[in-house]
């Protein structure tokens, strides 16, 4: 039995930015064979469609993993601004 | 606005807080900021918090700290598809304080002790994510976080694992994936006598498991402890992993996990409380940040003072002593009332002397060693496989045990493996 994503985000509280905390530079993403994002992220915030990398920073759970990942330095990543993002109760 | 005080801490988890809570104690003008609303809903566990370092800071912390359950028992758990093979072990021993280890849910154990640093006499100030460094002649003199720049003698970096101050202090590169893990949890609740009788515990006594075998034969290893009432059930997985194409999914692990028998039966009737992520250092000492500039020092996970020997994880309670060492570097500073490097450099000596550098250079090798793709897979296939050969009757003459073991050796590890592992791990363990 495969939970979907969003029984395990659905658990999370979060207070969304306006402003997207992460930003993905999606030309590079577009000569990168890899798409390791796609595997790695935990909240599966990279998506592909049609064969393109999509990305939304809502649902983000600040691991980091992506920027660690992305073989084509595509992701300027940064926290989420004080007071927004995910809150962990039983971290 | 400029504001200025004498030290400013970044991250108010266990490195952060020691920090503030050591200076605060010393008469010491501290503040202690954090992005979070509250300190801990950021943070993430994945193991125990031995309580050594933190008695000494605060002794007989256990009488007030918000603590789940004291570690009685520790279960290493082969898993191989239908079956499993535990060495479990249990001690009213480990019962005993300050040389034992907690469960802790961080949202209420940072609170706490954040609090703790605040009722000494640290400023906390929370909801303020530090964007920059200020610099003035190359020594680090404050942070900037917005609009607001706050001057100090020194900036403490407790920033965690993904700290953007260490960066930018140029004292890390990128953080490199094969030395970092993705930790994903979830926490299962079940009412707190289920717990105690599903994991033969006494009340308040808990368990600490760590599973092999359960990674699809990728590097990590899977853990599950017990709260009062709930069970931390998580999965760690080295990031090298999803580089290579032919795999699942992160969260998938996690669901792979649960579908073995013998987890299966332990989070039966659980609700899923919560879903997280975070990411751990894993590369022991070789993974470590330079520790030090002027004006500069850092700490815990952003440091990457952790360490993986298998049998035992380290994090918590190194980013408690890196903390304490920290703040006397500071004290030491302000009497010298000289802040650069030639001061700052005692933090590594300190580090030095402490068990918690020694620890990570004797057990430099460990990294490589628990993550040998054998341990993944073949090791825990050949006891499981040499057991049930062991238990099964099938009305076929018996195999003397030496010629099994062999037979299984060959199959699923082969001889020379074996001994070239066993060198390693004499070695290194």
């Amino acid at each position: 039995m495969t939970a979907k994503i969003e029984e395990k985000l659905g658990t999370l509280h979060y207070t969304i930015d306006k402003e997207a905390h992460i930003k993905v530079n999606f030309d590079a993403c577009n000569d990168c064979e890899n798409k390791a994002c796609i595997r790695g992220c935990p909240a599966q915030c990279f998506e592909l469609v049609q064969d393109e990398v999509k990305f939304q920073y809502e649902d983000c759970i600040e691991c980091g993993t992506c920027k660690i990942l992305c073989d084509k330095k595509a992701i300027e990543w940064n926290y989420p601004r004080g007071t927004f993002g995910v809150v962990f109760r039983k971290g | 606005m400029v504001e200025s005080v004498d030290t400013i801490v970044v991250g108010a988890g266990p490195a952060g807080s020691a920090t503030a809570y050591s200076l605060a104690k010393a008469g010491h003008e501290v503040l202690l900021v954090e992005r979070g609303k509250t300190p801990g809903e950021k943070n993430v566990s994945g193991g125990v918090l031995y309580g050594s370092v933190l008695h000494e800071l605060i002794p007989n912390f256990w009488d007030e700290a918000p603590l789940e359950r004291v570690i009685t028992n520790r279960n290493l758990v082969f898993l191989s598809g239908e079956s499993s093979f535990s060495l479990d072990f249990s001690s009213s021993k480990l019962e005993k304080p300050p040389h034992n280890g907690y469960s802790v849910i961080r949202y209420d154990f940072d609170q706490w002790f954040a609090k703790q640093a605040e009722e000494t006499g640290a400023l906390l100030a929370t909801g303020i994510r530090v964007d920059d460094l200020l610099w003035e002649n190359k020594q680090i003199v404050g942070i900037k976080a917005g609009s607001d720049e706050i001057r100090a003698k020194v900036v403490v970096a407790a920033d965690g694992i993904n700290s953007t101050l260490v960066e930018q202090a140029g004292l890390r590169k990128d953080l490199k994936a094969k030395y970092i893990a993705l930790g994903i949890k979830e926490v299962i609740g079940l009412p707190r006598d289920v717990i105690e009788n599903r994991f033969n515990l006494e009340h308040n006594e808990g368990t600490a498991h760590t599973y092999l075998g359960c990674t699809k034969g990728y590097p990590g290893g899977g853990f599950l402890y017990t709260n009062q009432d709930s069970l931390s059930l998580g999965i760690v997985l080295k990031l090298p992993i999803f580089k290579t194409k032919s795999h699942s999914k992160a969260p998938e692990f996690i669901d792979h996990l649960k579908q073995f028998p013998y987890i299966r039966r332990l989070i039966k009737e659980g609700t899923r409380l919560e879903y997280s992520a975070h990411l751990v250092p894993e590369g022991g000492y070789h993974g470590l940040s330079k520790l030090y500039t002027d004006g500069f020092l850092v700490t815990g996970d952003a440091a990457g003072l952790t360490l993986n020997i298998g049998y035992a994880l380290e994090g918590m309670n190194f980013a408690i002593a890196s903390g304490v060492a920290a703040a006397k570097t500071i004290l030491r500073a302000h009497k010298q009332n000289d802040f650069t490097q030639s001061t700052m450099k005692h933090y590594q000596k300190l580090m030095n002397q402490s068990f918690v550098l020694k620890d990570m250079k004797t057990f430099r090798n460990a990294p490589a060693i628990v993550s040998s793709p054998r341990l993944m897979k073949s090791y825990p296939d050949f006891i499981n496989n040499l057991a049930l050969d062991l238990y099964q009757s099938t009305a076929s003459p018996r195999p003397k045990l030496i010629n099994l073991i062999l037979k299984h050796v060959v199959h699923e590890i082969s001889l020379p493996h074996l001994f070239i592992d066993g060198i390693k791990a004499v070695r290194g363990l």
